[in-house]
């Protein structure tokens, strides 16, 4: 049943690489505006080294900007629950940092903090920030009163309410929240290097764009993306471990 | 503090409590003005006593319970549970509480659910055995690694109530446990429920719109009435225990539940 399904999506995008190929060569499509997929893959052998050097890059970056925008989330997220008065001051602040266009702040923030990989983590995290807030602020507000309601019938104190009720009810919505900033993070780091940068996948773009290098930034992409697919399946792999209740409301 | 010799711990104590309610009155403050709730509700019930508080939806008998355990603070007037201010006993976890959904904990296995009581209480490593006693008690053994949603609706409610009955409490307080359950299964919950009383010798405040079952389990029905909630009528069940389903097939049952079914006419709110 599942090697059926498996089966199934792999025939999928077989065939579009298939058809993809047959169009380029039938018409004759030149390879520096649309190249064939056989003409990808030979420049991902070939280019592996350069691509290699560079995806380390972004990844660190990716992964550093992840740990920072959402560990920061879960912590302010605990803090607004534990203190209204705190949420009220700062939410609009964090409202305000979801507002601001990323790919405006880019420039700014490679002034302030340089060329290296402070602005790109930067900028990863920002981008995965405030979902995972939101996200985690619901999570620990989403249990049911009667389940207070028994915490207090047994004296719990507020550490353990929190430890036993409201964090474990969180977690299933702060994975859906993970899930999506693992994708949001690749996608802020590169276009942080776009801005300024001399290694990491969104150079090599940049300099195989303004090179015609057509194959060398098709292939380019393709490993960002294959880049954030192992990010994902990373964190979902991490969810089944943690998660292993069914939730009863699952969350969106 | 009042009565305990000295080295009495206190833990463990099973030596049943009454309670106490007397002149009681609820107020909430909503946005659309004060609610009154309750008004000078008085009840008294005796240690092993087995009493049910009857009365339509909002009659202020749930939140007379949540009064009794502390969940809500009184208004005015006087609560004790085994002689003391439910604050103290909630503490010293006098009393039990049954919630009408099961409210267990999804990612805790029926054994880590009946547990929570004792691991909030610091005691989870020595209750284990009593908690896989309590699990066989109640008809659940075997099913000590399943999670809730493994679990039907009615096997929820057992895996409650072996929870509440895990810190050895001397009084259950239960709201409506099995108003969320089919006729049948709550038939044969009704039955296990008064196994579980003579077994435990608990004291139990029991609340429920059900006559029927009110009638079948209790010593005594408590009829409230409705805006603001106090007790209208006391009824004594004077049926032999113990006692089995076709009780409720003689004429003695049905001259009790008609009496419920005339204090309850008037108290049919319009809806």
């Amino acid at each position: 049943m599942i090697v059926r399904r498996y089966a199934l999506s792999v025939a999928g995008i077989l065939a579009l690489l298939l058809a993809w190929e047959a169009y380029t060569r039938a018409f004759h499509v030149p390879h520096y505006l649309v190249p064939a997929p056989s003409l990808i893959g030979r420049t991902l052998v070939e280019e592996w080294p350069t691509i290699q050097r560079n995806v380390g890059r972004t990844l660190v970056e990716a992964v550093g900007g992840f740990l920072l925008g959402n560990g920061f989330a879960v912590v302010l997220a605990i803090v607004f629950v534990h203190s209204p008065a705190v949420e009220r001051t700062l939410y609009p602040v964090a409202v305000a940092i979801r507002t601001v266009p990323i790919i405006a702040i880019a420039p700014i923030l490679v002034l302030l903090l340089g060329n290296g990989y402070a602005p790109k983590v930067v900028i990863a995290a920002l981008i995965s920030f405030f979902p995972t807030l939101v996200n985690m602020v619901r999570g620990l507000e989403a249990v049911e009163p009667s389940a207070l309601e028994l915490m207090r019938v047994l004296s719990a104190n507020r550490r353990q309410v929190f430890f036993k009720l409201r964090l474990p009810s969180s977690l299933p919505f702060l994975f859906s929240a993970l899930k999506i900033a693992t994708a949001s993070c690749v996608i802020g780091a590169i276009v942080a290097e776009w801005v300024g940068a001399d290694t990491g996948l969104g150079y090599l773009i940049i300099v195989a764009t303004f090179e015609f290098r057509t194959g060398l930034l098709y292939a380019t992409t393709a490993v960002g993306s294959f880049l954030a697919l192992a990010f994902f399946l990373v964190v979902v792999a991490l969810e089944k471990a943690v998660v292993r209740w069914k939730p009863e409301t699952p969350p969106p | 503090m009042s009565t305990a010799g000295p080295g009495a711990s206190g833990a463990g104590a099973t030596a049943p409590a009454g309670i106490v309610v007397e002149g009681v009155g609820m107020t909430f403050s909503t946005p659309s003005g004060p609610v009154q709730a309750l008004a000078g509700a008085s009840l008294t019930i005796q240690p092993r006593e087995f009493v049910s508080l009857l009365g339509p939806s909002g009659c202020g008998k749930s939140t007379l319970l949540r009064l009794v355990a502390d969940i809500l603070a009184p208004t005015e007037g006087r609560i004790e549970v085994g002689g003391e201010p439910p604050g103290v006993a909630r503490r010293r976890r006098v009393f039990g509480f049954v919630f009408q959904d099961s409210t267990l904990l999804p990612w805790r296995s029926t054994l880590q659910n009946v547990l929570l009581p004792l691991e909030i209480g610091g005691t989870a490593r020595r209750g284990r055995a009593e908690a896989l006693d309590l699990l066989e008690l109640v008809g659940l053994r075997g099913f000590e690694a399943a999670y809730p949603w493994q679990l039907s609706g009615g096997m929820r409610q057992r895996v409650a109530i072996a929870r509440a009955l895990v810190t050895r409490p001397q009084v259950l307080l239960m709201d409506e446990p099995f108003g969320a359950l089919d006729e049948i299964t709550r038939e044969h919950m009704n039955q296990e429920l008064l196994r579980i009383w003579q077994a435990t010798g608990t004291t139990i405040l029991f609340v429920t719109h059900s006559s029927p079952e009110a009638v079948f389990l209790s010593d005594r029905v408590l009829v409230l009435r409705a805006r603001p909630g106090r007790v209208k009528l006391e009824l004594p069940v004077a049926l032999p225990r113990p006692r089995d389903p076709a009780v409720k097939e003689t004429v003695e049952f049905a001259r009790h539940t008609a009496a419920l079914r005339r204090a309850l006419a008037g108290e049919a709110r319009p809806e």
